[in-house]
């Protein structure tokens, strides 16, 4: 290519620019439009944040720590932390924020973040830097790197399940459990829901690592019943969980039960060396606070004896759980482990009648009380005591022990808790051809879980919200024909304030029915304890339950209590969380003695 | 008093001479080089270590800084060689929207390119309006990325976000202008009488020697050797479009710096073909846990065409959270070091930054 006059002339040609409108600095000053995405300087929603640390561990540069914020309360599902960025190593990813479960933390349009002092360029950000140009990079649910969906659990088809009392749930396959188990972060919220505080993300990592004899000696450090628990779980730590605030939590209830299952023989891997002779402690009641304390104990080296009322044992998981819910054979599973490490039985054994607690106290070293709730609390009204009205205890415990229960045809249930569902899903398996609930309250507001709820309507269960009975209607014989009943108006009690109903006694109706299951609530039945006993005893305000100390003890010396007759929870794991305490105040009583 | 054989020069690190953190040592008699010595070390940041220390996602941001000029191409390694070793699959929309970032990368990097050369000849209006025009790119990239340099967007099983609503129109717009700006371009620069009365026939490479050297890009196809791993390894959605790989065949500094305002031509072509056909969809797949992202034991080299040549990442997994090794191949560390101290050899002082700039030299990827 030669070079000619046009080369020469050409670049004068840009001489044209200097009459153009300049693209680059402009007067007067236009500020920068700042992208809708852009990687500023952090905002986080200190309300939304639960302080799990995600965006701490993610962090390339490791510009985040999580510390303390005072006026910040931690409880479960959140604890007092949050993330501190250091700006001189931010790197403006953004990782943090995809990995925000809660999405509190964002990104903000701002960086000017200018100053002489070292000290300015750490902090912990607040909402403070979203005013101005607003909020940049934000999580976003389509594009997230976390996986907010859960392995839904195999379950029996309702119109099959419900001619039955085989277990509803089928149980995860090894690459359910595997995909499930690996959503978990591992920011361990869970375990601060978990009242016995099980070492879930451990257990969860052993679980999807395929190492089975690990997640149950993790199991078994607080919990003895893992498989039960597994299985009929309130999981609170499930609602502590981190995915649970825009999306489904990990369902640790049934990865726990699916870790246990793997493995029948207990003892082979957890071992049955028991310590060296220690001392007799007496457990009164074989339920899950009984075995709980008893197996500590015996692994400790204590003489353990349950004495327990019913011929079977497992208290309230054998008698009040219906089957199709938590199996014999999980509870045979379990509680034989225990009791094959030594631990003795006496069945048909009531204290107060067969023996008297004054005398444990003298015989053992120590006694731990574990009775629970057995007694069903009446709804006092006109017509109660006729025939075909039944309490959902009573129900449940004869059919659980395979006595004959004379069920109609059409059954009215009382009550919204977890009782409650049993008591209406049981009739369906015994014949009956209409169930229905009748609940004071919304649906929203019925203590029972949400998958009961949600299987009994499946099953074909009537709910009736907002209905309230006031009378029991019976026929010349004394037997129950229907139930008079009025509906119920919410009245807003206040922020923070369950709503209460009202009802609404212009107007009355009929459920006609031929049998009643009360099942509003259950009381303890503390006649079992002498007199003398039971007035050195300490209540609580309505005198239901027992007040206890930080070692499980109770106001009498020596004598223990945990479980429904402590807690206010009135759960399975509860009860194990109150057993644990227990077992190492008794160890340590006895120590001292 | 004594006879003076030859001068020596230090240019770099902080020069504007050089296209970085890089330093050569020159020896020169009269105003002819007789020697010269590349110097790297000023700017070792040992990211292939740290990487052996990070999870496998938390390697995203850090990347992109083992190229500062082009981060994307390495982005896209990365994601390209994950995604392999763990067999993710890509969705067709993210792929298309990985070549559209890389192709505007290229255009941003050419840009800057430009600046650089004209820069080290004196013709100081280019630089400036390169570095306005290379802004309406890194506009486009703040408002699809969220960063102007950085962009931390290709991730592995795709890219972090969808495009913006309008997004299309505002590249075609920029598009538009580019095209425009390369005729100006063009009468005052690439004519300019003065550009190539200093370039052609300067510091000629052949073609044996750069295959010999190993030199790859641009300044391979400069020599004449049409070579280009968008072609000749196909990654990505690039089967599927239309463009071609221009040759100039001199290998001379006019060539190098001619290769790229042609091959600008076809990225703004490959980037309207890209806008035209993406596909709607997902643009990332579901990515396992990533705090527990554990990839089986394999091994993968995977290569991007980038601004400067061949840019290719080795990485070994052993089963583990966290990478075994990764190697960067950066492009410039074959013309950055050896080529550079060899073919300077015989050059006049002032040349020798038109020529490093020719051979577009990018420190940080020779050590990354």
């Amino acid at each position: 290519m030669g070079i000619g006059l046009k080369n020469l002339l050409n670049p004068l040609d840009a001489v044209k620019y200097l009459f153009k409108k300049p693209h680059t600095i402009r007067l007067p000053y236009e500020p920068k439009v700042i992208a809708n995405r852009y990687r500023g300087i952090h905002v986080n929603d200190w309300d939304l944040c639960v302080g799990c640390g995600n965006c701490a561990r993610i962090c390339t540069c490791q510009a985040i720590t999580m510390v303390p914020v005072e006026g910040i309360e931690p409880k479960p599902g959140s604890t007092n932390l949050r993330p501190k960025v250091d700006y001189g190593k931010c790197s403006f990813c953004g990782q943090c924020v995809d990995v925000c479960p809660t999405g509190s933390l964002k990104l903000s349009k701002n960086f000017n973040l200018v100053s002489p002092n070292r000290e300015d360029y750490v902090f912990i950000p607040s909402k403070e830097w979203d005013s101005g140009p607003g909020t940049g990079w934000e999580s976003d649910l389509e594009y997230s790197i976390l996986n907010f969906e859960r392995v839904e659990m195999p379950e029996r088809p309702p119109e099959e399940r419900r001619k039955d009392f085989e277990p509803v749930i089928l149980g995860f396959s090894e690459e359910q459990a595997v995909v499930e188990g690996m959503r978990c972060l591992g920011c361990a919220l869970c375990m601060d829901g978990c009242p016995t505080r099980m070492f879930i993300p451990q257990y969860i990592e052993a679980i999807t690592d395929g190492d089975y004899e690990k997640s149950l000696k993790i199991f078994y450090v607080n919990n003895p019943l893992p498989e039960i628990c597994g299985t009929v779980c309130t999981h609170r730590c499930e609602d502590a969980c981190v995915y649970s605030k825009r999306g489904q939590p990990v369902q640790i209830r049934y990865l726990k039960g699916f870790g246990a299952s793997r493995i029948d023989d207990r003892a082979k891997v957890l071992g049955t060396k028991i310590g060296t002779k220690r001392g007799r402690v007496a457990v009164i009641g074989a339920g899950p606070a009984g075995f709980t304390v008893s197996y500590y104990l015996r692994r400790e080296g204590f003489d353990v004896t349950i004495f327990e009322a019913l011929p079977v044992p497992g208290g309230m998981m054998r008698v009040g759980i219906p089957r199709y819910r938590l199996s014999q054979k999980i509870l045979d599973r379990e509680i034989g482990f225990i009791t094959s490490l030594g631990v003795e039985i006496k069945y048909n054994t009531r204290i107060g009648r067969d023996i008297k607690l004054s005398q444990l106290l003298k015989e053992f070293d120590a006694v731990f009380l574990g009775v629970g709730f057995h007694r069903g609390i009446k709804m006092g009204i006109p017509g109660e005591d006729g025939e075909g009205v039944m309490q959902a205890v009573d129900f449940l415990r004869k059919v659980n022990l395979g006595e004959e229960v004379k069920i109609g045809k059409r059954v009215l249930v009382v009550g919204g808790g977890d009782v409650a569902m049993d008591a209406t899903r049981t009739p369906l398996r015994l014949g009956a051809e209409e169930v229905i609930l009748s609940y004071r309250r919304r649906e929203v507001d019925m203590p029972a879980s949400e998958e009961e709820i949600k299987e009994a309507k499946e099953e074909g269960v009537i709910f009736m919200t907002q209905t309230l009975p006031i009378e029991v209607l019976r026929d010349s014989k004394g037997k129950v024909t229907g139930v008079k009943y009025v509906r119920t108006r919410m009245e807003d009690q206040g922020p923070g304030r369950r709503p209460r109903p009202v009802p609404i006694m212009e107007e009355t109706f009929i459920f006609e029915v031929d049998t009643v299951i009360e099942a509003i609530g259950q009381e303890p039945d503390y006649s079992l304890i002498e007199e003398e006993i039971r007035e050195k005893l300490t209540f609580d305000r309505n005198g239901k339950r027992v007040v206890v100390d930080e070692n499980g003890m109770t106001s009498v010396e020596g004598l223990f209590a945990g479980g429904d007759i402590v807690n206010y929870r009135g759960d399975i794991i509860s009860a194990v969380a109150d057993a644990v305490k227990a077992a190492k105040g008794i160890a340590r009583y006895i120590e001292g003695k | 008093m004594e006879r003076i054989e030859h001068f020596e020069y230090f240019i770099g690190p902080q020069h504007p001479g050089v296209t970085g953190n890089m330093s050569y040592h020159l020896w020169a008699r009269g105003d002819e080089i007789i020697k010269m010595v590349s110097s790297v070390g000023y700017l070792h940041r040992g990211f292939e270590k740290l990487m052996e220390y990070r999870l496998w996602i938390q390697n995203v941001p850090m990347v992109p800084r083992i190229c500062v000029p082009e981060p994307d191409v390495n982005e896209t390694l990365y994601a390209m060689g994950v995604e392999r070793l763990a067999g993710l699959e890509v969705p067709e929309r993210a792929q298309y929207i990985r070549v559209l970032v890389l192709e505007l990368a290229r255009l941003a990097a050419y840009l800057f390119y430009f600046g650089g050369v004209a820069g080290a000849l004196g013709l100081y209006t280019i630089p400036q309006w390169a570095t306005g025009d290379r802004d309406y790119i890194l506009d486009l990239f703040e408002e699809l990325t969220g960063g102007r340099v950085y962009h931390i967007y290709i991730t592995p099983g795709g890219v972090r976000r969808d495009l913006p609503p309008g997004f299309r129109e505002k590249v075609k717009k920029v598009l538009k202008h580019l095209r425009e700006r390369l005729s100006d371009y063009d009468r005052l620069f690439f004519d300019n009488a003065l550009f190539i009365k200093r370039t052609k026939g300067v510091a000629v490479m052949t073609k044996e020697y750069a295959l010999e050297m190993g030199v790859t890009g641009p300044n391979l196809r400069a020599t004449g050797f049409r070579y280009d791993v968008r072609r000749g390894d196909p990654y990505l959605v690039y089967p599927k479009l239309e463009f071609d790989i221009p040759v100039t065949g001199d290998g001379d500094n006019y060539s190098r710096i001619m290769q790229r305002r042609l091959e600008f031509e076809e990225s703004i072509r490959i980037i309207e073909q890209v806008l035209d056909m993406m596909p709607e969809g997902p643009v990332i797949t579901k990515l396992p846990n990533p705090f527990r992202w554990k990839i089986e034991k394999n091994d993968v080299y995977v290569r991007v065409e980038s601004s400067k040549g061949e840019f290719g990442y080795y990485i070994v997994s052993d089963g583990s959270e966290k990478p075994r090794r990764i190697h960067v191949r950066g492009p410039s560390y074959t013309h950055g070091i050896q080529v550079a101290q060899e073919m300077a050899v015989g050059l006049r002082i002032a040349d020798v930054p038109v020529f490093l700039f020719s051979l577009d030299i990018c420190p940080p990827d020779i050590e990354r």
